[in-house]
């Protein structure tokens, strides 16, 4: 690991200030996937900001009904938090599904939508990656793609973003909460937050220079049956081949975002039009346009069948 | 090329040019020489920078001054020689570094120490002594919850606030009603259990093990 300075954040804008003047900071939070990387040189930061004490771990309701949720709230207590399960359980179920008990104890609701992907040619050092070395090339293109995206791709990068809980904040229409460098706020939709990888698959979000995640906020709760179905290798602490996160309301209407896919929560609002056609019809929409190898093809029809199996379940009840 | 029947290599010859060559490979990374692979053209790293710390460890006071690189882990084994917690994978897959930090359950190898300042951490050595053991201790050995005990200490913490969270309420991925309190039941310690690895495999001793001391602590719910 690369020596770095390490500084108790005390100040929201100073923070976002230094991180902006300094560009070669990190945010360190929960670090679960951060220090990962920092001892495989993926990251080299010269400066860590700790921001845990900035106080941004609570979760409160909003005037119009929903909530917002601190940046530092950790996984284990946004799955647990009595609002959460009862009003938005997919995002429950999500976090649930994801990592262990041990990484969910520290890890932040910023830190897990901003946690990077565990594509293997990404974490080898020895091969050639654009998102780790901008312009070096894709080995993941032509090798082992089981765990590849199939839609949303690029000839530059086929990695997939590796959250849960991403996929039902994106189902949920989140808004990601940010102080910039200049001490401003701003408010980025979800939909917008996580980039499709283009030919700068490095760069991975919307945020600019030292701006820093300060809370995302969930609208007011949708009603209807809330799930999210994991696949995945094995039945615990895997990342998933495909995940079908899903709200379906009494009226018959539906949403439905994707993980496992794209480079970013794959959701199709197009698609959702769909609905009452059934799965099939929601499906081939939300997949169009998938370019697939021989390792992922599978994951299409995977998509398919596990979004029948969640409207087949709704309709149950 | 040397004909290789010329090459008189003892075993201990051996150990120790790969001692050697380890240490000679150790030394880019002890300091702050730029890394072939990841280096900016201009490297900005500090050479290393050490930080204070405090917190306790086993109801202890400690004060230690570390290189901020130092993991939780590393200061709790090389620093304060508590070797009780174990470096696996030293990269959270495998939980064998598993301690409890302000009441929760924690890999120590992708913590670092810099950052647990004022926290109370609790390790395998916390828990109980050889002619004191913790209840979950004495039920590992009881149901023989291990074979070469390397995840040993991990698992038993994470054990420990396993029945913890169930008695908190938390819930998991096979909580079958988020609304209503998780059951104690095999489904729950088995899920709950799944960052602790156990290459030896002894998987179904530790469940019963766990199984037993909740048992007594719940009410017998299985």
């Amino acid at each position: 690991m690369k020596a770095f300075t390490y500084q108790r954040a005390t100040s929201t804008a100073e923070a976002a200030a230094s991180a902006a003047r300094n560009p070669n900071t990190r945010f360190i939070a929960g670090g679960t996937n951060l220090l990962d990387l920092m001892k495989l040189e993926i990251e080299t930061p010269a400066a860590l900001i700790d921001v845990n004490g900035l106080g941004f771990d609570k979760i409160e309701p909003t005037p119009d009904g929903g909530l917002r949720v601190g940046a530092l709230v950790r996984n284990t207590d946004l799955a647990s938090d009595p609002r959460v399960r009862k009003d938005y359980a997919v995002l429950s179920r999500a976090l649930l599904a994801g990592a262990s008990t041990q990484l969910r104890n520290k890890a932040t609701t910023a830190g897990n939508l901003l946690q990077r992907t565990r594509c293997p040619y990404f974490y080898d050092t020895n091969q050639p990656c654009n998102k780790r070395n901008p312009g070096s090339g894709c080995a993941a293109i032509g090798g082992f793609t089981r765990h590849h995206a199939v839609v949303g791709t690029s000839d530059a990068c086929i990695a997939t973003h590796p959250s849960d809980m991403a996929i039902a904040m994106r189902l949920l229409d989140a808004d990601v909460e940010t102080v910039r460098a200049d001490g401003s706020m701003r408010t980025i939709p979800i939909a917008d937050f996580h980039r499709l990888p283009g030919n700068i698959p490095h760069i991975e979000t919307a945020l600019e220079p030292g701006e820093l995640i300060i809370s995302v906020k969930l609208p007011k709760p949708l009603g209807g049956v809330h799930a999210y179905r994991k696949i995945r290798d094995r039945a615990s602490y895997a990342f998933a081949l495909v995940s079908v996160a899903t709200v379906i309301l009494p009226d018959g209407t539906g949403r439905v975002a994707v993980g496992g896919v794209a480079h970013k929560p794959w959701r199709v609002e197009a698609a959702e039009q769909q609905w009452s056609q059934g799965a099939k019809a929601v499906a081939d929409r939300l997949m169009a346009g998938a370019r697939t190898t021989e390792d992922n093809a599978f994951k299409v029809p995977l998509v398919h069948r596990t979004l029948a199996a969640a409207m087949a379940d709704a309709k149950k009840g | 090329m040397e004909p290789i029947r010329d090459l008189k290599l003892t075993r201990r010859n051996l150990l120790i040019a790969g001692a050697a060559s380890a240490s000679t490979m150790a030394v880019p990374l002890a300091g702050a020489q730029p890394s072939a692979a990841n280096a900016p053209a201009n490297d900005t790293h500090p050479s290393t920078v050490t930080s204070g710390v405090k917190f306790t460890v086993n109801g202890k006071p400690v004060a230690l001054e570390l290189d901020t690189r130092t993991s939780l882990l590393d200061a709790l084994r090389e620093h304060l020689h508590l070797t009780g917690s174990k470096k696996g994978c030293d990269q959270g897959q495998c939980g064998a570094c598993t301690v409890i930090v302000d009441g929760r359950r924690i890999n120590s190898c992708l913590s670092l120490a810099v950052m647990h300042e004022g926290a109370e951490i609790t390790t395998i050595e916390g828990l109980g002594t050889p002619d004191k053991l913790h209840p979950m201790q004495a039920a590992f050995i009881k149901h023989d919850g291990y074979q070469c005990g390397y995840c040993t200490p991990g698992q038993i913490c994470s054990a420990v606030s396993v029945i913890d969270e169930i008695r908190q309420g938390i819930p998991s991925h096979v909580t079958g009603d988020l609304n209503v309190k998780p059951l104690l039941s095999v489904d729950e310690i088995r899920e709950r259990m799944s960052g602790n690895i156990c290459r030896c495999g002894a998987y179904s001793n530790i469940v019963e093990a766990i199984t037993e001391v909740a048992g007594g602590q719940t009410g017998g719910k299985a």
